[in-house]
């Protein structure tokens, strides 16, 4: 006897998804993930100046804030055969960083923790004994026992006024959480803490970029020109500042993140280590060039596929051959010239828009036919699962340092085989793991800007900035790692205007309804199978979901090769 | 549970904050305002005698960069107190709760505060098709409609809910349209920008907290507080604009010496924002300091006033305020409703005209 569940919205994501589910003897017997809004981006860049594009795509996410206007910018100079000085290059490496500190952090705390840290539990916690758990964890210094019981006094009289705002209605007491009142108390009050951080260390994007969210880039480097010798440019005080919020970030994910992380895998690892695992392939695109972007081969974090969880191997990606990436509609509110059937390369991408769905408000979606605004991408027909947990697979079956050791010695911590990376858990480990080692690199790329600096100071390359230098027609892509997994880019040119612009984005690859045949992404095959306490609390659910940080307005966007709507089969 | 509403002030001293820490957030908030020293006290009665101001934050068509913005609010204490000045009891992108719990709590708001709740709503709402946005099942404009019923007042956060930003950009595929065009009968603040400046926004709850009504707004529905200035006349390198010195492309000999950007497409003569007072980021900087054009994001329609990097109408002579003043004319009368010189501007903006007409969907 299977019973259908509806959680909608899920909230605590980027944008607007929801998830049906059956559910037959307190199991996820089958799911159906659904991105419900549509805003049409990649149709209003179309016949724009290819140099403004940045700005508009930089628009489709302001929480990745700056990472779709990274990805423009390359594919732009990818098609006009633009390359940057190296200043510019480690500027947006360091912005990149920033992005990547902050998102990450921001999704542990304020998006995910809840599903695994009970804030009502901490009222019952014994503030010297929180206070000896985490001086055991680090040596993070707001750790004191009066320091636990102040943040005690606050959540209890914040309960007490009856108004619980954005606590109002959560899952408080249930089963499933298993941290002790201590740990929970500690999580509390390192979520005010993160909430506090998080707005230090996007002004590294503000320096560069004048502002966050939405910071400015430019076609061929960075508008903000370095003079060591000016007020008005990025000078050594300015510099100065960016080394600081650095190392306070890095500070912050060493002695909180980090063992807050291990402390919350640590009780849950026996049952979450296990389950969620989803889909067994895992691609990533690799980022931060050291050699400049085209030279993929150095990335800090590499390219390619892990095939079937085989680890022993890594199989190479070109994003920009027609026969390895396609999107498919079948289950989505689209229509191809070709039909239904058909799977289109980005460059080559075309989308009717055709909601054939209930007329709102609806109580269920038609899983049998389309249910979604995402579009199912496949590699060589096969689902993909994007993000750190993928980025770190790539990196550990290429044997990649420092990404293996660190894997291995975490797995040798927490007293787990490598299989426990396949999971629910493995995926939001995997997102700490590798801010630990961002939080180094942006330092790096801190200090190999001032020795470059040393002797260049150019921060764009101006070759080919004039339209008049371009040919009458060109192609390019940009690939990136966003935080949330493989992020690319496609743009065609013609008469110096955008002919053509696609986007294939980590959520449409991970949140994807499934495809014709029926096998499942991500999202859907990750819930299979997952336990579920009382089905009219979606803890378990969100759990899974949450730990692969979904972003829906970047997974949904509509775009037509004729610049024609298409409204005739629709319902209403 | 008991519902017993405590004052910003008394909650204050609950959660352990200092009466020295509330008197400096209630000084840091009346500067932000523009208030005279004796507005200071006005703000610590205000915040002293009112409880916590119900909340309901909608997201339809956006990207989330407003809510990422209002996170980021600056003066340490300034977070914590407006996570706990208001009840935050609906918003998607923070709230614990998910599915029915969370549209729980969206139902208990509307029928237990009627007529009290602040609405407020990131991102525009698509009427081509009702079911390019929904939630819950329900569409965002079944949402928004009735959301607003029992609201005391609209903040539309962002270009989005002002006037559709980037998803209404030419052709529009959605029907995009911002909240003044789909809600009737309700006071409505554009809080403008791609995203808002986070004290911006802070500060317009706060003047809603202090002062019980809503801030005076300018012809555009806009905080004259924060949206009265262009941003050309805020502006550091106004000066070399005077002295009639441009940068002619990015990281050029007088780009490295922060010339004026007029010349490679900046809309600050055209743009009415704080972004040259208040900066960005606890005043880290702001666009036009960190070397690109003001892209005009606090403007109506600013997506369609491209290509950004050229130069707005041919300039003939430079230095004087009456030139700078014609340029703003020509380009915002161009972009928006004619709003440009100050003289004109400021008469539009005395009349405190909301625009608050809504047009079928």
């Amino acid at each position: 006897m299977s019973e259908r569940i509806v959680v909608d919205p899920i909230t605590r994501i980027e944008g607007h998804l929801r998830i049906e589910a059956e559910i037959e003897n307190g199991k996820i017997k089958d799911a159906f993930s659904s991105g419900t809004m549509v805003r049409g981006i990649e149709n209003i860049v179309r016949d724009r100046d290819p140099r403004d594009v940045w700005a508009f795509v930089g628009r489709v996410c302001g929480v990745c804030t700056s990472m779709h206007s990274l990805t423009s910018v390359r594919a732009v100079e990818n098609a006009l055969g633009i390359t940057i000085p190296q200043n510019a290059e480690l500027v947006r490496n360091i912005m990149l960083a920033t992005i990547y500190m902050h998102d990450h952090v921001v999704h542990f705390y304020h998006l995910h923790a809840l599903d695994w840290v009970d804030v009502v539990s901490s009222l019952k916690a014994d503030p010297a004994a929180a206070s000896a758990a985490a001086q055991k964890l680090s040596n993070w210094p707001n750790s004191s026992e009066g320091y636990f019981r102040d943040i005690q006094n606050r959540v209890k009289k914040f309960v007490e006024s009856g108004q619980l705002g954005i606590f109002a209605n959560g899952y408080w007491g249930h089963p499933a959480y298993k941290l002790s009142p201590e740990q929970n108390l500690v999580a509390v009050a390192h979520y005010l803490e993160a909430l506090e951080w998080q707005r230090q260390i996007v002004k590294v994007q503000t320096v560069f970029g004048g502002k966050n969210p939405h910071p400015n880039y430019v076609v061929g480097g960075m508008p903000a020109s370095i003079n060591l010798d000016e007020a008005n440019a990025i000078n050594a005080e300015r510099l100065a500042f960016v080394r600081k919020l650095l190392e306070e970030a890095k500070t912050f994910v060493d002695q909180v993140y980090i063992p807050d992380l291990l402390m919350i895998a640590g009780v849950y690892k026996d049952e979450w280590g296990k389950i969620g695992g989803g889909v067994s392939n895992y691609l990533a695109y690799g980022d931060f060039p050291t050699n400049g972007y085209n030279d993929f081969e150095n990335y800090l974090m590499p390219r390619g596929i892990v095939l079937n969880r085989d680890l022993s191997k890594v199989h190479p990606v070109d994003a920009g051959s027609p026969d390895e990436i396609k999107e498919y509609i079948y289950h989505s509110w689209y229509e191809y010239e070709k039909g239904k059937q058909a799977g289109l390369h980005p460059f080559e991408g075309e989308t009717k828009l055709n909601y054939t769905g209930p007329k709102p408000p609806y109580e269920h979606l038609d899983i049998e036919k389309e249910y979604s605004w995402v579009k199912t991408p496949r590699w060589k027909e096969q689902a993909m699962e994007v993000g750190p947990l993928s980025r770190l697979l790539v990196a550990y079956a290429a044997g990649k340092e420092p990404q293996k050791s660190l894997i291995d010695s975490v797995l040798a911590q927490l007293n787990l085989p490598a299989e426990a990376l396949f999971s629910t858990l493995g995926r939001t480990a995997a997102r700490g793991l590798e801010t630990k080692l961002i939080a180094d690199w942006a330092l790096e790329f801190y200090d190999q800007l001032v020795e470059n600096l040393k002797s260049d100071s150019r921060m764009v390359n101006h070759e080919n900035w004039d339209e008049s230098k371009w040919a009458k027609t060109a192609q390019g892509f940009g690939l990136s790692e966003a935080p949330r997994g493989a992020l690319a880019h496609f743009v065609k040119i013609e008469n110096s205007k955008v002919k053509n612009y696609q986007m294939v984005v980590p959520t449409t690859w991970n949140g994807s309804p499934r495809d014709e045949l029926g096998n499942l992404s991500a999202f859907e095959a990750s819930l299979i199978g997952t336990p579920v306490h009382d089905p009219k609390l979606p803890l378990e659910i969100l759990r899974t979901i949450h730990s692969f940080d979904p972003c829906l307005a970047c997974a949904v966007h509509l775009y037509d090769e004729k610049g024609d709507y298409v409204h005739q089969t629709e319902t209403f | 549970m008991e519902h017993k509403k405590l004052t910003v002030y008394e909650d204050c001293l609950k959660k352990g904050v200092s009466r020295r820490d509330f008197l400096k957030f209630c000084a840091s908030m009346a500067a932000l305002l523009g208030l005279e020293s004796t507005g200071v006290a006005q703000v610590v009665e205000a915040l002293e005698k009112k409880s916590r101001l119900p909340i309901i934050w909608l997201h339809f068509q956006e990207c989330t960069c407003c809510s990422e913005s209002f996170v980021r609010t600056s003066h340490p204490i300034l977070a914590s107190l407006l996570f706990d000045s208001i009840s935050l009891d609906y918003d998607e992108t923070l709230m614990a709760a998910s599915g029915e719990q969370a549209e729980k709590c969206l139902h208990d708001t509307m029928a237990n505060s009627k007529g009290e709740y602040i609405l407020m709503i990131e991102g525009s709402v698509p009427t081509k098709n009702e079911a390019y946005c929904c939630i819950g099942g329900r569409s965002a404009l079944q949402i928004v409609k009735e959301a607003a019923a029992g609201a005391k007042a609209v903040i539309a956060w962002g270009n989005c809910a002002s006037s559709g930003c980037v998803q209404a950009a030419n052709p529009n595929p959605t029907g995009a349209k911002p909240a003044k065009k789909v809600i009737s009968g309700k006071p409505i603040i554009n809080v403008q920008g791609c995203p808002p400046i986070a004290e911006v926004m802070a500060g317009v709850v706060v003047h809603l907290l202090t002062f019980g009504t809503i801030p005076q707004l300018d012809g555009l529905g806009r905080p004259k507080a924060f949206y009265s200035r262009r941003v050309h006349d805020s502006c550091y390198r106004r000066a070399n604009f005077d002295a009639g010195l441009f940068v002619e492309s990015f990281d050029d000999e007088n780009a490295r010496k922060g010339y004026c950007l007029y010349k490679i497409g900046c809309r600050g003569p055209s743009t009415y924002n704080s972004c040259g007072i208040i900066k960005w980021n606890e005043g880290t900087s702001y666009p036009i300091q960190s070397g690109h054009p003001c892209l005009g994001c606090s403007e109506e329609g600013f997506w369609d006033n491209t290509p950004f990097y050229e130069r707005r109408p041919a300039l003939n002579a430079f230095g004087i305020e009456a030139t700078a003043d014609q340029i703003g004319l020509a380009v915002g009368a161009a972009t928006a409703v004619g709003i440009a010189a100050h003289a004109v501007a400021t008469n539009i903006r005395k009349k405190d005209l909301i625009e608050n007409e809504a047009e079928p969907a």
